[in-house]
């Protein structure tokens, strides 16, 4: 029985790591029926953890509810200030042509309804699906930074893994100077709320602790400009060309309940051809290559002398 | 066949409080393996068939549920039901020090199996970092959960019918 199982299990993880990325057809239609007992259970779960908590404070709560209508009168009159104040600013922005970026996004809202099994790896599972327009490699965001990717999707979910986990890496670059450098998950710095960056390019040395960085546009995956945090730590590598540190992301991780996905693609641009356009493509290099290359046989073509 | 589908139901049940409910009785960011838990108390209590079936049970809704490779977890709770298994013949299961004992290792064994796995073969070798903040905290959390999640399984088996159940003393080979 137990080599009968082993084989069994051998078999299936067979299956699943050759059809993985396009999630297997077991997974996508079993999705359809956990995702709804998930979330209900994670309402409960919020439920008994926002009950036991109400339960502990409810003598500061008074206090902090007076302290509270007082600040609402002032922020109120705050308020139909910024109003006034942002209708100025939105006109302004039409008239200079300057519209935020992520405002011409499509964006749609979700709750996260479970997270991945064990101890090792931040992933997690939303209540929104292709019926909603996610689909893979949607880019997913939490307030003000990018939180992870879609990783596989079924009709009402969609798995997210975030960029704190162990297997992520993503492109980014230094806003201030565009360069380029790969935010990398590490289990080992999650205690202190930072995620390894790695091969930063900046010969000039003006890049600095402190520095905003955000997703690069060479990226295949993830939209330009999305930020990601704050450099905390910077050294020089041992090969004295690229930099290394540390990086504090903008989202909060442990606290998440809602983050919204773009479902706008990042459009790369070799997948976007059509093979005509590609042969097409191709066929205009060689005429252009070929001129030059008419006078050396062309398996020698690499040699500087050429 | 009553046996049968209260373990079913255990199984799944566990699958879905691990990945959804079980966030908020998170520690310093572990969880406890209820898992582990489930598949070496009734491999304690039922022997090496009954262990590997919950085990491959178990672990196959966890993979389903939590949509990892499907099998991944099945093949070590197999493995951990058939290795616990091997104490229902030396240990008597009314004593709450040797389960406990046990799902301490049989999770060690589990944590042991998620690292090689997952983490070392990708050059994540500082081993002891992950003991100390992973493996450990998640072996006595779990160990911790089990005093009463064994009690209540020890329970659950009791009221289930006797298809192989641990037979009376006088009766033991």
């Amino acid at each position: 029985m137990l080599v009968i199982l082993t084989i069994l299990c051998g078999f299936l993880i067979g299956i699943s790591i050759v059809s993985s990325g396009s999630s297997s057809p077991i997974g996508r239609y079993t999705g359809i029926v956990t995702a709804p007992i998930q979330k209900g259970l994670n309402r409960l779960g919020s439920f008994l953890g926002s009950f036991s908590s109400s339960l502990t404070d409810a003598a500061a709560l008074k206090a902090e509810n007076e302290e509270l209508l007082a600040k609402v009168d002032t922020l109120t009159a705050e308020n139909s200030k910024l109003v006034l104040d942002k209708e100025e600013l939105e006109r302004l922005q039409t008239l200079l042509d300057l519209r935020n970026q992520y405002s011409e996004l499509d964006i749609v809202a979700a709750h996260v309804i479970s997270r991945g099994s064990g101890n090792w790896f931040n992933t997690f599972t939303i209540d929104k699906g292709s019926a909603d327009g996610i689909k893979v490699d949607c880019n997913v965001l939490a307030g003000a930074g990018l939180v992870g990717i879609v990783t596989s999707v079924g009709r009402n979910w969609a798995r997210v893994r975030a960029i704190i986990d162990d297997d992520s890496n993503v492109s980014a670059m230094v806003s201030t100077t565009s360069d380029t450098c790969i935010i990398a998950g590490n289990l080992e710095l999650i205690d202190q709320g930072t995620l390894s960056l790695v091969k930063l390019t900046d010969d000039n040395n003006h890049v600095h602790v402190g520095d905003k960085v955000v997703t690069s546009s060479i990226s295949e995956k993830f939209l330009p400009g999305i930020l990601i945090g704050y450099i905390s730590e910077l050294n020089n590598d041992a090969n004295n060309l690229t930099k290394s540190g540390q990086l504090t992301p903008v989202v909060d991780f442990r606290h998440l309940q809602e983050v919204l996905i773009i479902r706008t693609l990042k459009v790369y641009v070799p997948s976007e051809e059509t093979p005509e356009e590609k042969a097409s493509g191709l066929e205009g290099w060689i005429d252009i290559e070929l001129p030059g290359m008419e006078t050396e046989p062309s398996s020698e073509s690499a040699s500087p002398s050429a | 066949m009553k046996r049968k589908i209260v373990l079913l139901f255990l199984c799944l049940s566990a699958a879905f409080l691990e990945t959804s409910f079980l966030d908020y009785l998170e520690i310093a960011s572990i969880r406890p393996n209820l898992q582990v838990i489930l598949t070496t108390s009734f491999a304690l209590m039922c022997g090496v068939k009954s262990g590997m079936g919950v085990g491959f049970t178990a672990g196959l809704f966890l993979d389903v549920v939590s949509g990892g490779i499907l099998g991944y977890n099945a093949l070590i709770l197999t493995w951990i039901g058939y290795l616990a298994g091997i104490a229902y013949r030396i240990f008597y299961d009314d004593d709450i020090k040797t389960p406990l004992i046990l799902i301490a290792a049989t999770d060690l064994l589990f944590c042991f199996y998620q690292y090689m796995t997952t983490f070392m073969f990708r050059g994540r070798i500082h081993f002891f970092f992950y003991l100390k903040r992973i493996i450990i905290p998640e072996m006595l959390y779990t160990a911790m959960l089990a005093v009463v999640i064994y009690q209540l399984n020890f329970w659950i088996n009791k009221k289930l019918p006797l298809e192989g159940r641990r037979r009376a003393p006088g009766e033991r080979i």
